[in-house]
């Protein structure tokens, strides 16, 4: 039976008082303690803010007033006179070595130890064993690392890996060397937010896999690391920064010049046997306690660096919000390339 | 034994008043009808077994979750296992295609055969492409629509190259899973889109889409409807009624007019221990046992 009363449409406003919210809670009536625990975090975080300000403008005008856009394509030289000593363009292009070669070494490997670590387990004592290795490297100084790396490639069947003295002996410092042990330096990072990507996804895309009668290995290939290609980046590109900001790898494991030397005559290979810098030591080196003092040229290099590391952390941020659905590898490249197609065009 | 959640009457006529929507007809069935007929169905035709569950036990731990099971799945016929949270239904539905075994901790006794064979005997993947599963909460993987689709595709080995690459035998393999699945007019116009767009009642037939792709003898339903609203499920059910010719389907369901709606055959469980099975007419009409009227009448559930 619908016996539809008519209703009349209430007015566009109550007819009697009304209570409105502020909206924000009044801090004046906490307790004394809250309060005060309320205005150090704000402090805290402020202060925060105004040290991060002021390296980045600290560095940006230190760094622009000595930085020459010549210094990008010279080789530094060896002179007292400041004006004389070139610029950097080797620790650049040792920079970019060192930070592609490790991390080609160290994605894969990364990715593939935290598929294991997430999808397999087994045996699960081994599974600990590793996570607390990781842990275990991932809390090493990069000092002992690159003097563990040292003792590694200084063994005579890695000689190809670097050279040979004199008398003999493998000098075993080179970019692969240096590259080698920055891969370890970078794994933890990758490995970790792989797994963290790995455990939010959630166990219904597995079992829709596992139920069409696929394999955990093509589950993992095909469904479980498209869907988490961001967190993989992110990982990578935390990594890649990593192994640029680090200078006690390069100090020990890439020798102490300023220039990239190659050793023998097959082209790359022997830029990648060789010794050379990258920025790290470069400021290091120009720095008042390196050997340079050349503190102009430091800072240059290091607003260089700095530059770097925000473009790199700039795009973690941008990678972690690729998100939504379509997360396939055509969006992913073409993002790549209208980034690169915008920064070429400038 | 664990104690029964509730203790129900054995002996005696159920003694809470049944819910408004069946009092006013005669027993479930009129409500289930009164609702959407059923009667326009065909009977099933060219019956026959395809699954034989034989004295079969599963736990999780020592945990017997279902205890010495009985049935049979058929080809041309729908069968609904209907029965209270944790009776077990879910379980065992998972052991026909041993997706149980992804739990760690899994066990099981008697014998589960898909033609004959011992499921146990069988290849495990090779197992699941001939006894395919949808899910209670629509899973397409975050892909298109067509990749999802193409991805239960049969490997084709030896032939190099990518999978995915298309060729006119996969794009023929796809649209005809989604014209089966009843999606294919809706979808058709952009196959490349993200399968995450679709409504949830699209996701789902999707997912029936990709369970049928693969081409399988029995398809698995596990409350395939339950995250979906009332107009969704009406287009499932008359799906899952078409489908019953080419494909044995067991469906797990807790909504009985959805049982009375799409099933052949039921089966009703309880506490692991299955209570009842028979045509859905007898189960529903005539339950033999009092827990089953109970049940059906709403009295626990």
């Amino acid at each position: 039976m619908s016996t539809a009363l008519a209703m009349q449409a209430p007015p566009a406003a109550p007819p009697g008082p009304v209570v409105r919210g502020s909206g924000r809670e009044r801090v004046a009536s906490w307790p004394l303690l809250d309060r005060v625990g309320y205005w150090l975090t704000w402090v805290t975080g402020v202060g925060l803010c105004l040290i991060a300000l002021a390296i980045v403008l600290f560095m940006f005008f230190k760094g622009i007033s000595f930085l020459k856009l010549s210094m990008f394509v010279q080789s530094p030289a060896p002179e007292p006179i400041q004006s004389k000593s070139g610029g950097f363009l080797d620790p650049i292009v040792g920079t970019l070595i060192v930070g592609v070669l490790g991390t080609v070494i160290a994605a894969p490997i990364g990715v593939a130890i935290a598929c294991w670590l997430s999808e397999y387990r087994r045996p699960s004592w081994l599974a600990r064993t590793v996570e607390s290795a990781i842990e275990i490297i991932a809390g090493t100084p990069s000092v002992v690392l690159a003097l563990f790396g040292l003792l590694i490639f200084s063994q005579s069947f890695l000689a190809f890996l670097s050279q040979r003295a004199a008398d003999g002996q493998v000098y075993g410092r080179s970019f692969f060397a240096a590259s080698a042990v920055m891969a370890v330096l970078a794994l933890p990072l990758i490995v970790g937010s792989t797994r963290e990507a790995l455990s939010q996804l959630p166990d219904r895309l597995r079992e829709a896999s596992y139920a069409l009668g696929r394999t955990r290995a093509t589950s993992i290939r095909r469904i479980l690391l498209p869907a988490i290609r961001p967190g993989i980046a992110t990982g990578t590109v935390l990594g890649l920064g990593r192994i640029i900001g680090d200078t006690a790898i390069i100090k020990i494991l890439l020798g102490v010049n300023l220039l990239n030397e190659g050793v023998g005559h097959v082209p790359l290979v022997s830029t990648l046997r060789g010794t050379g810098a990258t920025l790290t030591t470069f400021v290091f080196e120009n720095s008042p306690s390196g050997e340079g003092n050349a503190p102009q040229k430091a800072y240059a290099a290091a607003f260089v660096l700095m530059m770097i590391v925000l473009a790199l952390n700039a795009l973690v941020t941008w990678l972690s919000n690729i998100g939504g659905e379509r997360r396939t590898v055509s969006t992913f490249a073409s993002r790549l390339l209208r980034l690169g197609g915008a920064s070429w065009t400038r | 034994m664990p104690p029964p959640v509730r203790r129900i009457a054995v002996d005696r006529d159920p003694t809470i008043a049944p819910p408004r929507t069946i009092s006013n007809g005669s027993g479930p069935v009129a409500a289930a009808q009164s609702t959407r007929s059923r009667s326009s169905r065909p009977p099933a035709t060219n019956v026959r077994d395809r699954m034989s569950i034989d004295g079969v036990w599963l736990a999780y731990g020592e945990n017997w979750v279902v205890r010495d099971v009985s049935l049979k799945v058929r080809q041309g016929e729908v069968l609904a296992l209907i029965g209270a949270s944790g009776s077990g239904k879910t379980t065992l539905l998972r052991s026909l295609n041993r997706l149980t075994e992804v739990t760690d901790g899994a066990a099981r006794s008697g014998e589960i055969t898909l033609d004959g064979q011992d499921i146990h005997e069988l290849e495990v993947n090779d197992l699941r492409r001939r006894v395919t599963m949808v899910f209670q909460q629509p899973n397409p993987f975050p892909m298109s629509i067509f990749d999802n689709v193409a991805y239960a595709l049969a490997e084709r080995p030896g032939r190099g190259g990518r999978r995915r690459r298309r060729s006119p035998e996969i794009e023929l393999a796809v649209s005809d899973a989604l014209k089966r699945a009843g999606l294919y007019d809706e979808v058709a116009d952009d196959l490349e889109r993200p399968a995450l767009r679709l409504s949830g009642g699209q996701q789902q037939r999707l997912c029936i889409a990709r369970a049928l792709a693969a081409n399988p003898e029995v398809l698995l339903l596990d409350e395939p409807c339950s995250a979906l609203d009332p107009i969704s499920t009406a287009t499932i059910e008359e799906l899952i009624v078409s489908l019953r010719e080419s494909v044995a389907i067991v469906i797990v369901t807790h909504n009985l007019q959805q049982a009375f709606r799409v099933a052949d055959h039921v089966a009703f469980m309880h506490l692991g221990e299955l209570v009842e099975y028979g045509s859905s007419e007898q189960v529903f009409d005539r339950p033999a046992m009092q827990r089953t009227r109970d049940y059906i009448s709403g009295a626990f559930g």
